[in-house]
């Protein structure tokens, strides 16, 4: 395709594709302007887009057009030559390396820098322990202490009154709602319901039982509750967690059970016995060794 | 233009050569005084040398094929994140400190929110066009990846990675990665409810390592989460060393491309030896600013039109809530597929334990990552094929290859859809125990039937192309088989493997 010729003839087919970029361009114009304008009078993101895609495409649209149907498009041939693998080249290199320089002469030098190097990288790592404090007991502990009595959050101490059976709420350490590892769901159960075995049935009194709201596996909250079966579940992998057997894995990817929080009634409220027996939220190697 | 050669310019009498038009541009003994244009780039040659160098590199060649434009879009993309990106830190505050919500949107004023989110908010209200920029940016994320994918796929499937262009595939690797992270660290930036779960899950899996898990945990989230240095750290890494290292790789993975000279499809010209296509300039120029403008184009409809990642309706994050259903991105929909069929699979071995989390939220991603990394390496040990290859395989002309491949997205399409779970679930009223089994069946049955399938049918068509009167013949090449092509005349021409 070449561009118009002395006597002034352009082939029509080239005129069509002028006339379209033209258009397409005039677009982006017209468009680019309207928004600026729609811009000053307040703004509004769904003509906004509209304006802002019209000015972008039109400029593509032309370009591509202009590209396409008004220049060369002429096949060309360029030659390849083979990558590398020239050995000589490559043993002078490396005598240019390591000759020149008189490593080879050198090794007790270059042993010793090897070990300055690794000197120099254990003070480098100094910046980094300081990234995060060592994982210490926080993994083991939640702030709940013994006589702690259990509140909703920024709220008064809980009344047996205030959960009717088969309702949960959300609890922490009365005046003590900053450590989220300490949110507890209090759950309240028909007594007879309840299948708990040696202690954990002695740390729920009246039906109400106390677990952790962090889910075992990723350590979501477990933010839904099925009253039907008595099935917590954690909306983020579908772990489900069977109330009335201690919060045991029934269904999804977690393995242990939610941690129990040891409860009993002192007069009209409620106070944990102490911390989780276990570690709560997600598992780590040596959980065990609590 | 140019007094660097002095040869006399091209007899007139016949259409010079490109060689002599090329020659015909750097000479001057007859040249009439310099234009202001000429002035100015002697001026630039005189201090740069750049006349030479831009000269062979303006006329380049580039094949032209569409497949070859998916790693362009990756670009432009990543130029379109960076620009709005940029419009976004000039508002966004990286503070987890608690501040009272007093902006435009009603349900929330008054709630103690964190400064993050309270700017995320004030752009998505009050800081006009900056709920366009912020979709812009968050649609734009989202297709990035998915084209950085597809351009994988295409290099893949037609075996470009093959030598020399191994380092080059683990560049691309690295900038799969990075992008991943770009798109990790900038979902948890907002800190609204779904957020912040996000990170939650990333938080369980690096404490879920043996041994050194509690360390890593503690290290890169600044202690027990949730830790207020988390959005801060973050904010650092997504808008500088992330894209600071996504803008050197790209830059050597482009280096590559130049040094390398692109792959081409076979037929035509092309052979191994030579690169058939357009010059640089103008054409694949002009085409490229014009599909830089169209992606543009296409992301501007997106951002303005369809609301993505409305983090009011959200709310703020707190660590005991959590919304329901919580899908994170879609790329990283897969980890969360895996996090969430794996069985319930947690033993303790000589008193160490190995978290449920692990195995499906660290190992599996490892072992594949790893296997994308360093596949051209695994396929040249089966293959025992260390020659240069610049021509393009069919996709069935290796079926082991594309076989693997499909397997690879059959895994990660699958574990998609079971990160869905829960959304299906709510729409097709399914339990969402019998999904969860389900899910664990398909993932078991399916990538090995895929494998056999596509081995299979690869094979029957590589077969066929055996035969003799296969019109597009060509048996692959170096495998003892003799490559035809049917000329224009209908007769049929060897072709040079």
């Amino acid at each position: 395709m070449s561009g118009p010729t002395r006597s002034g003839f352009v082939p029509p087919a080239e005129r069509r594709a002028e006339r379209l970029v033209l258009a397409a361009f005039g677009v982006t114009f017209l468009s680019g302007t309207a928004l600026l304008i729609l811009y000053l009078l307040g703004g509004q993101t769904q003509l906004e887009g509209i304006l802002l895609t019209l000015c972008l495409g039109g400029l593509g649209v032309g370009i591509v057009i202009w590209a396409q149907r008004l220049m060369s498009a002429e096949v060309k041939v360029e030659a390849r030559h083979p990558i590398g693998g020239d050995r000589r080249r490559i043993a002078e290199l490396g005598d240019v390396l390591t000759e020149e320089a008189g490593f080879t002469r050198r090794t007790l030098l270059i042993r010793a820098l090897g070990g300055a190097l690794a000197g120099l990288g254990a003070a480098l790592a100094i910046p980094v322990f300081s990234l995060g404090p060592a994982p210490g007991r926080a993994l083991y502990e939640t702030s709940w202490r013994p006589g702690a009595r259990l509140a909703v959050a920024g709220g008064q101490p809980l009344r047996p009154d205030d959960l009717p059976i088969g309702s949960l709420l959300t609890v922490y350490p009365e005046g003590d709602d900053s450590d989220p590892n300490a949110a507890t769901l209090l759950i309240r159960i028909e007594p007879e319901l309840l299948r708990l075995e040696g202690e954990a049935a002695g740390a729920a009194p009246d039906g109400y039982v106390a677990y952790s709201k962090l889910c075992t596996h990723a350590g979501c909250p477990v933010g839904l509750y099925r009253a039907a079966d008595h099935r917590l579940i954690c909306p983020c992998h579908q772990s489900e967690f069977d109330v009335l057997t201690g919060a045991t894995p029934v269904s999804g990817p977690a393995a242990r059970r939610l941690p129990q929080l040891p409860i009993r009634r002192e007069g009209d409220t409620f106070v944990a016995v102490g911390d989780f027996p276990t570690p709560v939220g997600p598992s780590f190697w040596n959980m065990g060794g609590g | 233009m140019l007094r660097r050669s002095l040869r006399p310019s091209p007899g007139r009498g016949r259409p010079p050569s490109r060689e002599e038009r090329e020659r015909a541009a750097g000479t001057a003994d007859e040249a009439p005084p310099p234009t202001e244009l000429e002035r100015l780039g002697i001026w630039l040659d005189r201090r740069t040398g750049i006349a030479g160098v831009a000269r062979t590199g303006l006329r380049k060649v580039f094949p032209d094929h569409w497949s070859f434009l998916l790693g362009e879009i990756a670009l432009f993309a990543f130029l379109i994140l960076v620009a709005t990106g940029t419009f976004l830190t000039f508002f966004y505050v990286p503070s987890a400190a608690l501040v009272p919500y007093e902006g435009s949107y009603e349900p929330l004023v008054g709630h103690e929110v964190s400064a993050a989110f309270d700017s995320v908010m004030a752009l998505s209200f009050e800081v006009r066009a900056g709920l366009l920029m912020r979709q812009i940016h968050h649609w734009t994320a989202l297709v990035f990846v998915g084209v950085i994918v597809l351009h994988l796929a295409r290099v893949f499937f037609t075996g470009a990675f093959r030598r020399p262009r191994e380092l080059n595939w683990v560049v691309g690797f690295v900038l799969l990665t990075l992008a991943l992270a770009e798109g990790f660290t900038g979902y948890s930036l907002p800190d609204d409810l779904l957020s912040g779960t996000g990170a939650r899950i990333a938080y369980s899996a690096a404490l879920s390592i043996p041994f050194i898990g509690p360390w890593v945990a503690s290290l890169v989230f600044g202690g027990e989460f949730p830790t207020d240095a988390l959005i801060s750290r973050f904010f650092v890494l997504h808008v500088m060393l992330l894209p600071g290292a996504f803008f050197g790789a790209i830059a050597v993975h482009l280096a590559f491309v130049v040094f390398h000279k692109h792959t081409q499809y076979r037929g035509g010209q092309a052979r191994e030896t030579n690169v058939v296509g357009r010059s640089f300039w103008p054409s694949q120029v002009f085409l490229s600013t014009g599909l830089f403008f169209l992606t543009a184009a296409v992301m501007a409809l997106l951002g303005g039109l369809f609301q993505i990642n409305p983090v009011w309706a959200y709310g703020p994050f707190e660590a005991a809530q959590v919304s329901s259903p919580a899908q994170p991105d879609w790329y990283v929909g897969w980890l969360d597929g895996a996090l969430r069929i794996f069985p319930p699979f947690e033993p303790t071995i000589l008193g160490v334990t190995i978290p449920s989390a692990f195995i499906p939220g660290v190992v599996l991603p490892g072992i594949l990552f790893t296997i994308v990394a360093v596949w051209p390496f695994i396929e040249a040990r089966f293959t025992r094929d260390d020659r240069e290859h610049h021509l393009l395989d069919r996709f069935w002309e290796h079926p082991g290859r594309t076989a693997t491949g499909v397997t690879i997205l059959t895994i990660f399409g699958i574990l998609t859809l079971a990160g869905g779970n829960d959304v299906i679930a709510f729409y097709f009223a399914a339990e969402i125990e019998a999904l969860t089994n389900t899910f664990r069946l398909l993932t078991l049955v399916v990538p090995p039937l895929a494998f056999a399938i596509t081995y299979r049918l690869c094979r029957t068509r590589r077969d066929r192309a055996d035969e003799p009167d296969e019109p597009f013949a060509g048996r692959t090449p170096g495998r003892g088989g003799v490559a035809l092509r049917r000329t224009a005349a209908g007769g049929f021409e060897d072709v040079e493997p």
